[in-house]
């Protein structure tokens, strides 16, 4: 009786067919050992000189390579739609070494206060949430930037508002805005990429000491692949210099000197409103500080692109391809548009919108959320600073997962420039509101719009 | 030329993979493409439909694809049962656009969707792909490289030779990551063609015969412009 081997079974690409396929580790070879052979270069070279390769990645996939070239100490991961493949990814970098410590927290309230405790410890710190993960960690969140702590917070934005979804919607943003730390919006993953490892960078320099998060849409940019230049896997930016931070390492020599010198002062005196005053100062002084090293690294808080057409589109994020797209759309039927893409939310780029917005008749508001935040930075930038005033037309915008569809932006580019805005109430909607005047009374323009209304609420 | 083309099916016929396979063999010419598959459970005979966009220029826009210049539809049943993410199927495709049906008889609309279609100059065309598959693979399961092969004829955005590299490369490819119910059909598709030879071979021929029905009716929408494609 002959034994036989018990036939293998594989898929079509002859890979093994498990349940738990074990981790191919050959006895006595070091799994840290093509980490440890990662040699530090300067920013400059990592960034501008150093060859890079085309990929074609997913945004997930993208978060993993930046970090791998990062150089972080530390990483913590709470699983969240669509953001745990990310901090999965993470788990596998560190198998290989190249984050020194990672585990998982009990949920998000606990890891942001982690990711506080780990750098002020001085190591260099990473995360990621989305979502509902987002709103349950906000409590530390917003406490990270007057503590001064840099680190790089990833949120990969969904659904957070009734009825809940895991799909892409950027409303998570408008919480995140307020905060004091340092807030990108990555358009596509080669952004997901460049905006890590420069977060980290930017962060860390010593005049803005403040931490960094980097929105992108779920799904849209997690699950879907793009190209992406990078660096070889052989080198890394250097590590956080702690020890010259603008603010002392909480260690075993150094007490917490700043939380003792300011202590929380529960009751109200003029002494508790003046180091609230100082450290709200220091805080958003600081986000302006930051303004130099994004102009450096990132090449401007925002990118313009024919500034000089009448009309132009101002989005950032997912809604900045859509534009694109919506741009050559334009193209054929004739009208020229420019795109004003916002890279950086905060420090918002006021200066740099109002110069890009100089000769625009028609701005165009996209937006992957209900409430418009976008357009209310916009409007706010703009308010008072443009002669002659440009229409402008805080919309489309899609929500609750909804993809939006090219086409829309260009209609409403096309509704816009017969002065026609989607979501402005005109004058006579509804009886009462109309001075007293029935709807037959109307204006036959009024109509029109008030058709129009309704027909795009 | 740009082409949105949204693939609408049921499960286990194949759209995911034949998007797959039209994208690559897209980029395999030069051209650019992006691909979103979209499905609920993964079940035999469920909706399933893949938002394919291809381009000799590049591609920033993402998302389905709610505004499609073709739409192919795998399944009768897309049109008969409502197996579509879209009610009726065919909403939203653009003015002038183009519906290729699987099916051997026309399969007639309400007459004022019909009056709709007709109005925005939408052109639908009747593509036994199932029976093509059979008369050509021996198999039913090859009506998905039909189809590829059919809407690469039309868009002219890709070629023979790429569609047989990336015919090669989908089942012959290492690293290339397919779902779980994917994964068992493919060994189920295995078995019926013994070799993986025979399969590529009878998918390829498939993918032309589809292609050569598809030139012989004439329903060319994009410029004949590639060499590769001109001499096939």
């Amino acid at each position: 009786m002959s034994e036989q081997e018990p036939e293998q079974k594989t898929n079509p690409q002859g890979d093994v067919i498990s349940t738990a396929a074990p981790v191919k580790v050959e006895a006595g070879k070091d799994p840290h050992a093509e980490a440890k052979k990662q040699r530090v270069v300067t920013p400059e070279y990592f960034f501008f000189e150093a060859p890079r390769e085309r990929v074609f990645i997913t945004g997930s996939e993208a978060g993993k390579e930046a970090v791998r070239r990062a150089n972080v100490d530390f990483s913590i991961a709470y699983p969240i739609t669509p953001q745990s493949e990310t901090m999965q990814l993470i788990g596998v970098l560190y198998g290989e070494g190249y984050v020194k410590e990672y585990y998982r927290g009990e949920e998000e309230n606990g890891v942001m206060s982690t990711m506080a405790g780990a750098s002020r410890a001085g190591v260099r710190c990473f995360t990621a949430t989305a979502g509902p993960g987002t709103l349950r960690g906000i409590e530390p969140i917003a406490s990270w930037p007057g503590h001064r702590l840099p680190l790089v917070a990833i949120f990969t934005c969904r659904v957070v508002n009734a009825p809940l979804a895991i799909q892409p919607d950027n409303i998570e943003i408008t919480y995140l805005l307020n905060c004091g730390m340092i807030l990108f919006h990555a358009e596509n993953q080669q952004d997901v990429f460049d905006f890590i490892l420069k977060g980290f960078l930017i962060g860390e320099a010593n005049d803005v000491t403040l931490p960094v998060g980097i929105a992108y849409d779920g799904f849209f940019v997690t699950h879907a692949r793009g190209y992406v230049w990078m660096p070889p896997k052989d080198i890394k930016i250097p590590p956080r210099q702690a020890y010259h931070g603008a603010v002392p390492v909480l260690d075993a020599e150094n007490p917490p000197a700043r939380l003792s010198r300011d202590a929380p002062v529960q009751k109200s005196n003029f002494m508790a409103y003046n180091i609230h005053n100082v450290w709200q100062q220091e805080v958003w002084g600081a986000t302006e500080r930051a303004k130099k090293y994004i102009n450096y690294y990132m090449g401007g808080l925002l990118e313009a692109q024919d500034t000089d057409a009448e009309v132009l589109l101002v989005a950032s994020g997912s809604a900045a391809a859509q534009s694109r797209e919506a741009v050559r759309l334009l193209a054929e039927q004739g009208i020229r548009a420019g795109i004003v893409k916002i890279r950086s939310l905060r420090p918002f780029p006021t200066r740099e919108l109002q110069q890009a917005c100089a000769k625009a008749k028609l701005i165009v508001i996209p937006e992957y959320n209900y409430v418009g935040w976008l357009a209310k930075e916009v409007k706010s930038a703009l308010y008072g600073e443009l002669n002659p005033t440009p229409l402008i037309i805080g919309g489309p915008r899609v929500f609750g997962g909804m993809s939006m569809p090219v086409e829309l932006i260009v209609e409403t580019v096309l509704g816009g420039l017969k002065k026609v805005s989607p979501t402005q109430v005109p004058v006579g909607a509804g009886a009462k509101g109309n001075g007293g005047k029935k709807a037959d009374e109307m204006s036959a323009d009024d109509k029109s719009k008030l058709a129009h209304f309704y027909q795009n609420i | 030329m740009k082409f949105n083309v949204r693939m609408a099916g049921v499960g286990g016929q194949g759209v995911v993979t034949a998007s797959h396979i039209l994208s690559t063999a897209v980029i395999n010419a030069g051209g650019e493409s992006t691909i979103v598959p979209f499905y609920g459970s993964e079940k035999r005979m469920a909706p399933v439909e893949s938002y394919v966009r291809i381009s000799d220029d590049p591609i920033y826009e993402i998302g389905e694809i709610m505004f499609p210049h073709i739409i192919t539809v795998f399944h009768p049943q897309v049109i008969t049962h409502g197996k579509s993410y879209t009610n009726p199927f065919h909403y939203g495709i653009k003015e002038n656009g183009i519906i290729l049906v699987n099916s051997r008889d026309p399969i007639p609309l309400p007459p004022d969707e019909q009056k709709e279609l007709d109005r925005i100059g939408v052109k639908t065309y009747t593509f036994p792909a199932t029976l093509l598959a059979i008369e050509t693979a021996g198999t039913d399961l090859s009506t998905n490289m039909a189809i590829v092969g059919a809407i690469s004829a039309i868009t002219q955005l890709t070629n023979l030779d790429a569609l047989e590299k990336a015919v090669k490369e989908r089942f012959l490819g290492k690293g290339f990551v397919v779902s779980g119910g994917t994964a068992a059909l493919d060994s189920v598709v295995e078995r019926k063609f013994k070799h993986k030879q025979e399969l590529l071979a009878k998918n390829m021929a498939t993918v032309k015969a589809g292609w050569d029905y598809a030139m012989a009716k004439g329903w060319v929408m994009g410029k004949l412009t590639s060499p590769a494609s001109a001499a096939a």
